[in-house]
Protein backbone atom coordinates (compact mmCIF):
# COMPACT_ATOMS: atom_id res chain seq x y z
CA UNK A 1 0.00 0.00 0.00
CA UNK A 2 1.13 3.72 -0.44
CA UNK A 3 2.30 5.83 2.13
CA UNK A 4 -0.57 8.23 2.99
CA UNK A 5 2.12 11.19 2.45
CA UNK A 6 3.33 10.10 -0.44
CA UNK A 7 2.50 13.16 -2.84
CA UNK A 8 3.24 10.42 -5.81
CA UNK A 9 0.84 8.15 -5.24
CA UNK A 10 -3.27 7.87 -6.30
CA UNK A 11 -5.56 7.88 -3.43
CA UNK A 12 -7.15 4.72 -3.42
CA UNK A 13 -9.67 4.05 -5.66
CA UNK A 14 -11.86 2.30 -3.67
CA UNK A 15 -11.86 2.00 0.37
CA UNK A 16 -10.35 -1.41 1.47
CA UNK A 17 -9.67 -2.30 -2.54
CA UNK A 18 -6.58 -2.82 -4.29
CA UNK A 19 -4.07 0.02 -5.07
CA UNK A 20 -3.56 -0.44 -8.76
CA UNK A 21 0.28 1.19 -8.35
CA UNK A 22 1.34 -1.55 -6.37
CA UNK A 23 0.73 -3.83 -9.21
CA UNK A 24 3.16 -2.64 -11.30
CA UNK A 25 6.77 -1.58 -10.70
CA UNK A 26 8.20 1.69 -12.15
CA UNK A 27 11.97 2.13 -11.31
CA UNK A 28 11.70 5.42 -10.51
CA UNK A 29 8.60 4.87 -8.01
CA UNK A 30 11.16 2.49 -6.47
CA UNK A 31 13.79 4.81 -6.02
CA UNK A 32 11.86 7.08 -4.37
CA UNK A 33 10.10 4.34 -1.70
CA UNK A 34 13.58 3.16 -0.91
CA UNK A 35 13.40 3.64 2.98
CA UNK A 36 17.76 4.48 2.57
CA UNK A 37 17.24 6.93 -0.02
CA UNK A 38 17.60 10.48 1.76
CA UNK A 39 17.28 12.44 -1.58
CA UNK A 40 15.76 15.82 -2.47
CA UNK A 41 12.54 16.77 -1.22
CA UNK A 42 10.88 16.12 -4.15
CA UNK A 43 11.55 12.40 -3.69
CA UNK A 44 13.54 12.07 -6.48
CA UNK A 45 16.83 10.51 -6.88
CA UNK A 46 19.14 12.96 -8.53
CA UNK A 47 20.37 12.11 -12.13
CA UNK A 48 24.32 10.97 -11.63
CA UNK A 49 27.23 11.02 -13.91
CA UNK A 50 30.39 9.69 -14.44
CA UNK A 51 32.48 11.36 -11.62
CA UNK A 52 35.98 9.99 -12.68
CA UNK A 53 37.78 8.26 -15.88
CA UNK A 54 38.18 4.63 -15.97
CA UNK A 55 40.49 3.35 -18.27
CA UNK A 56 42.67 6.53 -18.88
CA UNK A 57 45.88 7.42 -21.27
CA UNK A 58 48.28 9.65 -19.40
CA UNK A 59 50.25 12.54 -21.08
CA UNK A 60 50.23 14.09 -25.06
CA UNK A 61 52.85 16.04 -26.10
CA UNK A 62 52.89 18.77 -28.53
CA UNK A 63 55.26 21.12 -30.45
CA UNK A 64 55.08 23.51 -33.57
CA UNK A 65 58.24 23.90 -35.12
CA UNK A 66 59.09 25.56 -38.63
CA UNK A 67 56.93 24.30 -40.99
CA UNK A 68 54.56 22.13 -39.07
CA UNK A 69 53.10 20.35 -35.61
CA UNK A 70 54.80 17.43 -33.80
CA UNK A 71 52.92 15.28 -31.23
CA UNK A 72 53.39 12.53 -29.28
CA UNK A 73 51.46 9.89 -26.87
CA UNK A 74 52.58 6.56 -25.45
CA UNK A 75 50.31 3.72 -26.40
CA UNK A 76 49.27 2.86 -22.78
CA UNK A 77 45.75 2.64 -21.51
CA UNK A 78 45.53 2.51 -17.70
CA UNK A 79 42.89 1.06 -15.28
CA UNK A 80 43.44 2.71 -12.20
CA UNK A 81 47.57 1.62 -11.50
CA UNK A 82 47.42 -0.90 -13.73
CA UNK A 83 48.80 -1.00 -16.99
CA UNK A 84 46.07 -2.57 -18.41
CA UNK A 85 46.07 -1.92 -22.23
CA UNK A 86 49.51 -2.07 -24.00
CA UNK A 87 48.24 -0.60 -27.49
CA UNK A 88 46.06 1.95 -27.46
CA UNK A 89 46.28 4.35 -29.97
CA UNK A 90 45.55 7.76 -28.30
CA UNK A 91 46.75 9.89 -31.61
CA UNK A 92 44.22 9.82 -34.55
CA UNK A 93 44.57 11.33 -37.97
CA UNK A 94 41.25 13.64 -38.96
CA UNK A 95 41.98 14.51 -42.45
CA UNK A 96 45.04 15.95 -44.36
CA UNK A 97 45.30 18.80 -42.13
CA UNK A 98 44.64 17.36 -38.95
CA UNK A 99 45.67 15.38 -35.88
CA UNK A 100 43.97 15.24 -32.59
CA UNK A 101 45.63 13.76 -29.32
CA UNK A 102 43.98 12.55 -26.44
CA UNK A 103 44.30 12.03 -22.45
CA UNK A 104 42.26 10.82 -20.06
CA UNK A 105 39.45 8.37 -20.13
CA UNK A 106 39.55 6.09 -23.51
CA UNK A 107 36.17 5.38 -23.84
CA UNK A 108 35.09 9.16 -23.78
CA UNK A 109 38.28 10.03 -26.24
CA UNK A 110 36.89 6.99 -28.65
CA UNK A 111 33.18 8.35 -27.99
CA UNK A 112 34.52 11.97 -29.96
CA UNK A 113 36.36 9.78 -32.32
CA UNK A 114 33.62 8.64 -33.60
CA UNK A 115 31.54 12.24 -33.62
CA UNK A 116 34.67 13.78 -35.54
CA UNK A 117 35.43 10.80 -37.82
CA UNK A 118 31.35 10.57 -38.99
CA UNK A 119 31.95 14.56 -39.20
CA UNK A 120 34.92 14.33 -41.43
CA UNK A 121 32.75 11.85 -43.38
CA UNK A 122 30.00 14.15 -43.67
CA UNK A 123 32.30 16.93 -45.16
CA UNK A 124 33.92 14.45 -47.92
CA UNK A 125 30.54 13.53 -49.36
CA UNK A 126 29.39 16.92 -49.75
CA UNK A 127 32.49 17.32 -51.57
CA UNK A 128 34.72 21.46 -51.27
CA UNK A 129 37.59 20.20 -49.86
CA UNK A 130 38.55 20.57 -45.80
CA UNK A 131 36.62 23.02 -44.38
CA UNK A 132 37.61 21.13 -40.49
CA UNK A 133 41.11 23.01 -40.60
CA UNK A 134 42.48 22.60 -36.56
CA UNK A 135 41.62 25.75 -35.65
CA UNK A 136 37.69 24.64 -36.20
CA UNK A 137 37.99 21.32 -35.05
CA UNK A 138 39.44 23.26 -31.72
CA UNK A 139 36.60 25.59 -31.59
CA UNK A 140 33.89 22.64 -32.05
CA UNK A 141 35.81 20.76 -29.18
CA UNK A 142 35.89 23.31 -26.81
CA UNK A 143 31.86 24.08 -27.16
CA UNK A 144 31.44 20.47 -26.94
CA UNK A 145 33.29 19.57 -23.78
CA UNK A 146 32.14 23.23 -22.63
CA UNK A 147 28.62 22.40 -23.15
CA UNK A 148 29.14 18.83 -21.72
CA UNK A 149 30.65 19.89 -18.60
CA UNK A 150 28.13 22.57 -18.03
CA UNK A 151 25.60 19.93 -18.47
CA UNK A 152 27.01 18.00 -15.11
CA UNK A 153 28.16 15.12 -17.65
CA UNK A 154 31.84 15.92 -19.06
CA UNK A 155 33.77 13.88 -21.14
CA UNK A 156 36.70 12.93 -19.00
CA UNK A 157 39.37 13.65 -21.18
CA UNK A 158 42.06 16.56 -22.46
CA UNK A 159 42.43 17.22 -25.98
CA UNK A 160 45.27 18.74 -28.20
CA UNK A 161 44.60 19.64 -31.77
CA UNK A 162 47.38 19.96 -33.84
CA UNK A 163 47.86 20.75 -37.88
CA UNK A 164 48.26 22.92 -40.51
CA UNK A 165 45.84 26.26 -40.61
CA UNK A 166 46.37 27.51 -43.72
CA UNK A 167 49.59 26.96 -44.10
CA UNK A 168 50.69 28.13 -40.35
CA UNK A 169 50.86 25.52 -37.76
CA UNK A 170 48.31 24.95 -35.13
CA UNK A 171 48.37 23.80 -32.21
CA UNK A 172 45.22 23.69 -29.15
CA UNK A 173 44.49 22.79 -25.91
CA UNK A 174 41.07 21.71 -24.69
CA UNK A 175 40.21 19.97 -21.29
CA UNK A 176 37.31 18.81 -19.92
CA UNK A 177 35.81 21.32 -18.14
CA UNK A 178 36.67 23.23 -21.44
CA UNK A 179 39.35 25.39 -20.31
CA UNK A 180 41.41 25.98 -23.99
CA UNK A 181 44.84 27.83 -25.34
CA UNK A 182 46.56 27.76 -28.37
CA UNK A 183 50.84 27.95 -27.82
CA UNK A 184 53.54 27.01 -29.75
CA UNK A 185 54.03 23.57 -27.06
CA UNK A 186 51.79 21.83 -25.04
CA UNK A 187 51.42 18.58 -22.43
CA UNK A 188 48.51 17.60 -20.94
CA UNK A 189 48.14 15.93 -17.60
CA UNK A 190 51.44 15.25 -15.68
CA UNK A 191 53.35 15.94 -18.85
CA UNK A 192 52.50 19.79 -18.03
CA UNK A 193 54.47 19.77 -14.86
CA UNK A 194 57.49 17.41 -16.49
CA UNK A 195 57.63 18.28 -20.04
CA UNK A 196 56.59 21.48 -20.27
CA UNK A 197 59.75 23.81 -19.01
CA UNK A 198 61.82 21.34 -20.73
CA UNK A 199 60.01 21.99 -24.63
CA UNK A 200 59.98 25.63 -23.17
CA UNK A 201 63.86 26.17 -22.50
CA UNK A 202 64.55 24.66 -26.18
CA UNK A 203 62.26 26.78 -27.87
CA UNK A 204 62.86 30.22 -25.73
CA UNK A 205 66.30 29.61 -26.91
CA UNK A 206 65.46 28.66 -30.63
CA UNK A 207 62.43 30.01 -31.40
CA UNK A 208 59.46 28.31 -33.40
CA UNK A 209 60.46 29.70 -37.00
CA UNK A 210 64.05 28.08 -36.22
CA UNK A 211 62.86 25.08 -35.18
CA UNK A 212 63.48 22.49 -37.64
CA UNK A 213 61.31 18.80 -38.12
CA UNK A 214 64.03 16.72 -36.75
CA UNK A 215 64.58 19.13 -34.00
CA UNK A 216 61.52 18.99 -32.66
CA UNK A 217 61.25 15.06 -32.85
CA UNK A 218 64.31 14.87 -30.80
CA UNK A 219 62.26 17.35 -28.15
CA UNK A 220 59.61 15.10 -28.65
CA UNK A 221 61.14 12.17 -27.82
CA UNK A 222 62.88 13.52 -25.43
CA UNK A 223 60.01 14.55 -23.53
CA UNK A 224 58.33 10.99 -23.73
CA UNK A 225 61.44 9.83 -22.09
CA UNK A 226 61.15 11.93 -19.70
CA UNK A 227 57.44 11.42 -18.59
CA UNK A 228 58.00 7.60 -18.98
CA UNK A 229 60.60 8.03 -15.58
CA UNK A 230 58.85 10.19 -14.01
CA UNK A 231 55.20 8.86 -14.73
CA UNK A 232 54.11 5.63 -13.31
CA UNK A 233 51.25 5.36 -15.57
CA UNK A 234 53.14 5.66 -18.69
CA UNK A 235 55.18 3.65 -21.46
CA UNK A 236 58.11 3.38 -23.31
CA UNK A 237 55.96 3.06 -26.31
CA UNK A 238 55.04 5.73 -28.41
CA UNK A 239 53.21 7.14 -31.17
CA UNK A 240 54.25 10.47 -33.13
CA UNK A 241 52.56 12.44 -35.44
CA UNK A 242 54.05 15.15 -37.54
CA UNK A 243 51.48 17.22 -39.69
CA UNK A 244 53.03 19.71 -42.41
CA UNK A 245 52.25 21.21 -45.70
CA UNK A 246 52.92 17.12 -46.76
CA UNK A 247 50.05 16.36 -45.05
CA UNK A 248 49.29 14.62 -41.64
CA UNK A 249 50.81 11.02 -40.42
CA UNK A 250 50.65 9.45 -37.57
CA UNK A 251 53.68 6.82 -37.63
CA UNK A 252 53.94 3.56 -35.93
CA UNK A 253 54.93 2.90 -32.26
CA UNK A 254 58.05 3.01 -31.30
CA UNK A 255 60.03 2.63 -28.14
CA UNK A 256 61.75 4.86 -25.74
CA UNK A 257 65.71 3.97 -25.39
CA UNK A 258 66.04 3.12 -21.95
CA UNK A 259 68.81 2.16 -19.80
CA UNK A 260 68.90 -0.27 -16.83
CA UNK A 261 72.27 -0.78 -16.67
CA UNK A 262 72.69 1.98 -13.38
CA UNK A 263 70.27 -0.26 -11.83
CA UNK A 264 72.84 -2.63 -10.95
CA UNK A 265 74.86 0.29 -9.06
CA UNK A 266 71.74 0.76 -6.51
CA UNK A 267 71.78 -1.16 -3.56
CA UNK A 268 69.51 -2.28 -1.10
CA UNK A 269 66.32 -2.84 -3.42
CA UNK A 270 67.78 -6.73 -4.81
CA UNK B 1 -3.74 6.50 -67.62
CA UNK B 2 -7.27 5.01 -67.73
CA UNK B 3 -7.99 5.58 -64.54
CA UNK B 4 -8.75 9.72 -65.07
CA UNK B 5 -12.06 10.22 -63.16
CA UNK B 6 -12.90 6.72 -61.99
CA UNK B 7 -11.85 7.82 -58.52
CA UNK B 8 -9.89 5.67 -56.49
CA UNK B 9 -6.50 7.52 -57.24
CA UNK B 10 -6.90 9.93 -54.66
CA UNK B 11 -5.12 7.98 -51.97
CA UNK B 12 -2.19 5.90 -51.12
CA UNK B 13 -4.24 4.21 -48.93
CA UNK B 14 -7.01 2.52 -51.29
CA UNK B 15 -6.68 -0.17 -53.68
CA UNK B 16 -8.44 0.77 -56.84
CA UNK B 17 -11.28 -2.53 -58.20
CA UNK B 18 -8.54 -3.85 -60.08
CA UNK B 19 -5.47 -3.99 -57.43
CA UNK B 20 -3.78 -1.17 -58.31
CA UNK B 21 -2.59 1.56 -56.35
CA UNK B 22 -3.05 4.48 -58.46
CA UNK B 23 -0.81 6.87 -56.42
CA UNK B 24 2.69 4.54 -57.31
CA UNK B 25 1.58 5.21 -60.61
CA UNK B 26 1.50 8.61 -60.66
CA UNK B 27 4.84 8.86 -58.48
CA UNK B 28 6.56 6.46 -61.51
CA UNK B 29 4.91 9.07 -63.91
CA UNK B 30 6.89 12.16 -62.46
CA UNK B 31 9.98 9.79 -62.50
CA UNK B 32 9.31 9.68 -66.18
CA UNK B 33 9.34 13.01 -66.99
CA UNK B 34 12.79 13.79 -65.46
CA UNK B 35 15.72 13.55 -67.75
CA UNK B 36 17.37 9.76 -67.94
CA UNK B 37 19.75 8.30 -65.45
CA UNK B 38 21.44 4.75 -65.99
CA UNK B 39 24.20 2.63 -63.78
CA UNK B 40 25.80 -0.04 -64.85
CA UNK B 41 27.87 -2.64 -62.77
CA UNK B 42 30.77 -3.91 -64.45
CA UNK B 43 33.54 -6.15 -63.71
CA UNK B 44 35.61 -3.69 -61.59
CA UNK B 45 33.11 -1.59 -60.25
CA UNK B 46 29.59 0.50 -60.46
CA UNK B 47 29.46 3.70 -62.80
CA UNK B 48 26.70 6.33 -63.39
CA UNK B 49 25.67 8.31 -66.10
CA UNK B 50 22.77 11.51 -65.73
CA UNK B 51 21.19 13.67 -68.57
CA UNK B 52 20.66 16.34 -65.93
CA UNK B 53 18.58 18.56 -68.72
CA UNK B 54 19.37 22.44 -68.18
CA UNK B 55 16.19 24.49 -68.13
CA UNK B 56 17.39 27.86 -68.14
CA UNK B 57 20.87 29.11 -69.28
CA UNK B 58 20.79 31.33 -66.33
CA UNK B 59 21.70 28.62 -64.38
CA UNK B 60 25.43 28.20 -62.87
CA UNK B 61 26.98 24.82 -64.15
CA UNK B 62 27.07 23.28 -61.09
CA UNK B 63 23.64 23.63 -60.11
CA UNK B 64 20.88 20.86 -59.83
CA UNK B 65 23.44 17.88 -59.53
CA UNK B 66 21.45 14.44 -59.84
CA UNK B 67 24.41 12.22 -58.34
CA UNK B 68 25.30 12.25 -54.96
CA UNK B 69 27.65 10.92 -52.67
CA UNK B 70 25.70 8.99 -49.80
CA UNK B 71 28.42 7.57 -47.39
CA UNK B 72 32.32 7.38 -48.89
CA UNK B 73 31.52 3.87 -50.58
CA UNK B 74 28.08 4.67 -51.83
CA UNK B 75 27.27 6.33 -55.08
CA UNK B 76 24.01 7.52 -55.70
CA UNK B 77 21.91 8.87 -58.83
CA UNK B 78 18.60 9.39 -58.85
CA UNK B 79 16.04 10.30 -61.26
CA UNK B 80 12.45 12.03 -60.78
CA UNK B 81 11.20 15.35 -58.64
CA UNK B 82 14.86 16.47 -57.30
CA UNK B 83 13.43 17.74 -53.97
CA UNK B 84 12.41 14.13 -52.93
CA UNK B 85 15.52 12.92 -54.83
CA UNK B 86 17.59 15.39 -52.00
CA UNK B 87 15.57 14.13 -48.99
CA UNK B 88 16.23 10.28 -49.86
CA UNK B 89 20.05 11.06 -50.16
CA UNK B 90 19.80 12.97 -46.71
CA UNK B 91 17.88 9.87 -45.45
CA UNK B 92 20.28 7.29 -46.88
CA UNK B 93 22.95 9.54 -45.46
CA UNK B 94 21.78 8.87 -41.65
CA UNK B 95 21.26 5.10 -42.55
CA UNK B 96 24.68 5.01 -43.22
CA UNK B 97 25.52 7.21 -40.31
CA UNK B 98 23.60 5.26 -38.02
CA UNK B 99 25.09 2.13 -38.80
CA UNK B 100 28.54 3.05 -38.90
CA UNK B 101 27.89 4.38 -35.12
CA UNK B 102 26.10 0.75 -34.36
CA UNK B 103 28.77 -1.81 -35.89
CA UNK B 104 31.45 0.12 -36.79
CA UNK B 105 31.87 -0.18 -39.86
CA UNK B 106 30.95 0.55 -43.86
CA UNK B 107 26.54 0.28 -44.48
CA UNK B 108 26.52 -2.77 -47.19
CA UNK B 109 24.39 -1.55 -49.82
CA UNK B 110 22.13 -4.85 -49.57
CA UNK B 111 21.52 -3.08 -46.12
CA UNK B 112 21.04 0.83 -47.29
CA UNK B 113 18.79 -0.24 -49.93
CA UNK B 114 16.64 -1.90 -48.21
CA UNK B 115 16.49 0.62 -45.54
CA UNK B 116 15.74 2.82 -48.20
CA UNK B 117 13.49 0.87 -49.68
CA UNK B 118 11.23 0.38 -46.65
CA UNK B 119 11.58 4.38 -46.32
CA UNK B 120 10.14 4.89 -49.44
CA UNK B 121 7.66 2.25 -49.09
CA UNK B 122 6.21 3.65 -45.50
CA UNK B 123 5.07 6.22 -48.28
CA UNK B 124 2.75 4.39 -50.14
CA UNK B 125 0.97 3.35 -46.70
CA UNK B 126 -1.09 6.48 -45.82
CA UNK B 127 -3.94 8.43 -47.27
CA UNK B 128 -1.87 11.51 -45.67
CA UNK B 129 1.37 10.76 -47.25
CA UNK B 130 2.11 11.19 -50.98
CA UNK B 131 4.97 8.97 -52.06
CA UNK B 132 8.48 9.64 -53.65
CA UNK B 133 8.21 10.77 -56.96
CA UNK B 134 11.71 9.40 -57.24
CA UNK B 135 13.67 6.48 -58.64
CA UNK B 136 16.74 6.12 -56.84
CA UNK B 137 20.25 3.80 -57.84
CA UNK B 138 22.70 2.71 -55.54
CA UNK B 139 26.25 1.71 -56.00
CA UNK B 140 28.91 0.19 -54.40
CA UNK B 141 32.29 -1.49 -54.96
CA UNK B 142 34.37 -3.67 -52.66
CA UNK B 143 36.94 -5.88 -52.48
CA UNK B 144 35.22 -8.94 -50.73
CA UNK B 145 31.95 -9.01 -52.80
CA UNK B 146 33.06 -6.77 -55.80
CA UNK B 147 30.81 -4.19 -57.30
CA UNK B 148 26.46 -3.72 -56.59
CA UNK B 149 24.24 -2.36 -58.04
CA UNK B 150 20.58 -1.71 -56.77
CA UNK B 151 17.74 0.29 -57.90
CA UNK B 152 14.77 1.24 -55.89
CA UNK B 153 11.93 2.41 -57.51
CA UNK B 154 8.68 5.00 -55.81
CA UNK B 155 6.43 1.81 -54.49
CA UNK B 156 9.40 1.21 -52.63
CA UNK B 157 10.41 -2.14 -54.41
CA UNK B 158 14.06 -2.90 -54.55
CA UNK B 159 16.11 -5.12 -56.51
CA UNK B 160 19.54 -6.00 -57.63
CA UNK B 161 21.09 -5.16 -61.17
CA UNK B 162 23.84 -5.63 -63.86
CA UNK B 163 22.26 -2.32 -65.26
CA UNK B 164 19.40 -0.01 -64.78
CA UNK B 165 17.67 2.73 -66.27
CA UNK B 166 14.91 5.47 -65.20
CA UNK B 167 13.69 8.75 -66.68
CA UNK B 168 12.42 9.82 -69.61
CA UNK B 169 14.15 7.27 -72.37
CA UNK B 170 14.10 4.43 -69.78
CA UNK B 171 13.35 1.74 -72.16
CA UNK B 172 15.73 3.00 -74.92
CA UNK B 173 18.50 2.99 -72.36
CA UNK B 174 17.79 -0.58 -71.89
CA UNK B 175 17.49 -1.73 -74.70
CA UNK B 176 21.05 -0.33 -75.51
CA UNK B 177 22.33 -1.89 -71.86
CA UNK B 178 21.23 -4.98 -72.64
CA UNK B 179 23.33 -4.99 -76.13
CA UNK B 180 26.39 -4.67 -73.11
CA UNK B 181 28.20 -7.37 -72.51
CA UNK B 182 28.26 -5.43 -68.81
CA UNK B 183 29.87 -8.03 -66.34
CA UNK B 184 32.80 -8.15 -68.87
CA UNK B 185 33.11 -4.36 -69.08
CA UNK B 186 36.08 -2.95 -67.15
CA UNK B 187 34.76 0.90 -65.82
CA UNK B 188 37.39 2.01 -68.01
CA UNK B 189 35.25 1.08 -71.14
CA UNK B 190 31.39 1.53 -68.64
CA UNK B 191 31.66 5.02 -68.26
CA UNK B 192 32.22 5.71 -72.32
CA UNK B 193 29.51 3.53 -73.40
CA UNK B 194 27.19 4.94 -70.64
CA UNK B 195 27.76 8.21 -72.08
CA UNK B 196 27.52 7.11 -75.07
CA UNK B 197 24.20 5.56 -73.87
CA UNK B 198 22.92 9.29 -72.78
CA UNK B 199 23.77 11.11 -75.73
CA UNK B 200 22.21 8.08 -77.90
CA UNK B 201 18.63 8.44 -76.17
CA UNK B 202 18.98 12.29 -75.51
CA UNK B 203 16.00 13.83 -77.58
CA UNK B 204 17.69 17.28 -78.62
CA UNK B 205 13.80 17.83 -80.01
CA UNK B 206 11.97 18.03 -76.87
CA UNK B 207 14.81 19.43 -74.59
CA UNK B 208 17.87 21.58 -75.87
CA UNK B 209 20.21 22.08 -73.43
CA UNK B 210 21.59 18.57 -71.46
CA UNK B 211 24.81 18.18 -69.40
CA UNK B 212 26.44 14.77 -68.82
CA UNK B 213 27.01 13.63 -65.41
CA UNK B 214 29.62 10.54 -64.67
CA UNK B 215 30.66 8.98 -61.62
CA UNK B 216 31.89 5.94 -60.59
CA UNK B 217 32.90 3.44 -57.78
CA UNK B 218 35.61 0.91 -58.49
CA UNK B 219 39.00 -1.26 -57.80
CA UNK B 220 40.53 1.51 -59.26
CA UNK B 221 39.28 4.34 -56.81
CA UNK B 222 39.66 2.13 -53.83
CA UNK B 223 36.11 1.81 -53.78
CA UNK B 224 35.01 5.42 -53.28
CA UNK B 225 32.79 6.89 -54.79
CA UNK B 226 33.97 9.94 -56.49
CA UNK B 227 33.03 11.98 -59.94
CA UNK B 228 35.07 11.13 -62.50
CA UNK B 229 38.38 13.17 -63.43
CA UNK B 230 37.85 16.24 -66.29
CA UNK B 231 40.10 14.10 -68.25
CA UNK B 232 37.73 10.79 -68.25
CA UNK B 233 34.86 13.48 -69.07
CA UNK B 234 35.97 14.73 -71.76
CA UNK B 235 37.29 11.41 -73.30
CA UNK B 236 33.76 10.10 -72.68
CA UNK B 237 31.75 12.42 -74.29
CA UNK B 238 34.51 12.43 -77.22
CA UNK B 239 33.68 9.06 -77.20
CA UNK B 240 29.63 9.61 -77.37
CA UNK B 241 29.63 12.40 -79.23
CA UNK B 242 31.67 10.00 -82.25
CA UNK B 243 29.39 7.22 -81.64
CA UNK B 244 26.85 9.43 -82.67
CA UNK B 245 28.35 11.28 -85.90
CA UNK B 246 28.99 7.32 -87.28
CA UNK B 247 25.35 6.30 -86.65
CA UNK B 248 23.99 9.30 -88.37
CA UNK B 249 26.30 8.70 -90.97
CA UNK B 250 25.46 5.22 -91.14
CA UNK B 251 21.98 6.68 -91.62
CA UNK B 252 22.74 8.86 -94.32
CA UNK B 253 23.72 5.97 -96.09
CA UNK B 254 20.48 3.96 -95.54
CA UNK B 255 18.70 6.87 -96.98
CA UNK B 256 20.16 7.18 -100.09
Amino acid sequence: MAFPMDPFSCPPLWTGGPDPSGYYSFPQIQSRNASNFKGVSAGLKPQAHSQYPITTGTSVFGVKYKDGVVMAADTLGSYGSLARFPDLRRIIRVNEHTVVACSGDYADFQFLQEIIQQKQIDEDINGGGVTMKPEALHCWLTRFLYNKRSKFDPLWTTVIVGGMQDDKPFLGYCNYIGVAFKDDLMATGIGMDVAVPIMREVLDKKGVNEFTLEEAKDLIRQCVRVCFLRDCRSSSRFNMAVVNKDGAVVEEPTVVDTNWDIAKTIKGYE
Amino acid sequence: MTSIGTGYDLYTSQFSPDGRVFQIDYAAKAVENSGTAIALRGKDGVVFAVEKIVTSKLFEKTANKRIFTVDRHVGVAVSGLLPDGRALVDTAGGEAADYRANYGSDIPLKYLSDRVAMYMHAYTLYSSLRPFGTTIMFGTYDKEDGPQLYCVEPSGVSYGYWGCAAGKAKQAAKTEIEKLKVQELSCQDLIKEAAKIIYMVHDEVKDKMFELELSWVTEATNGLHERVSQTVQDEAEKFAKAAMEEDSDSDEEDMS
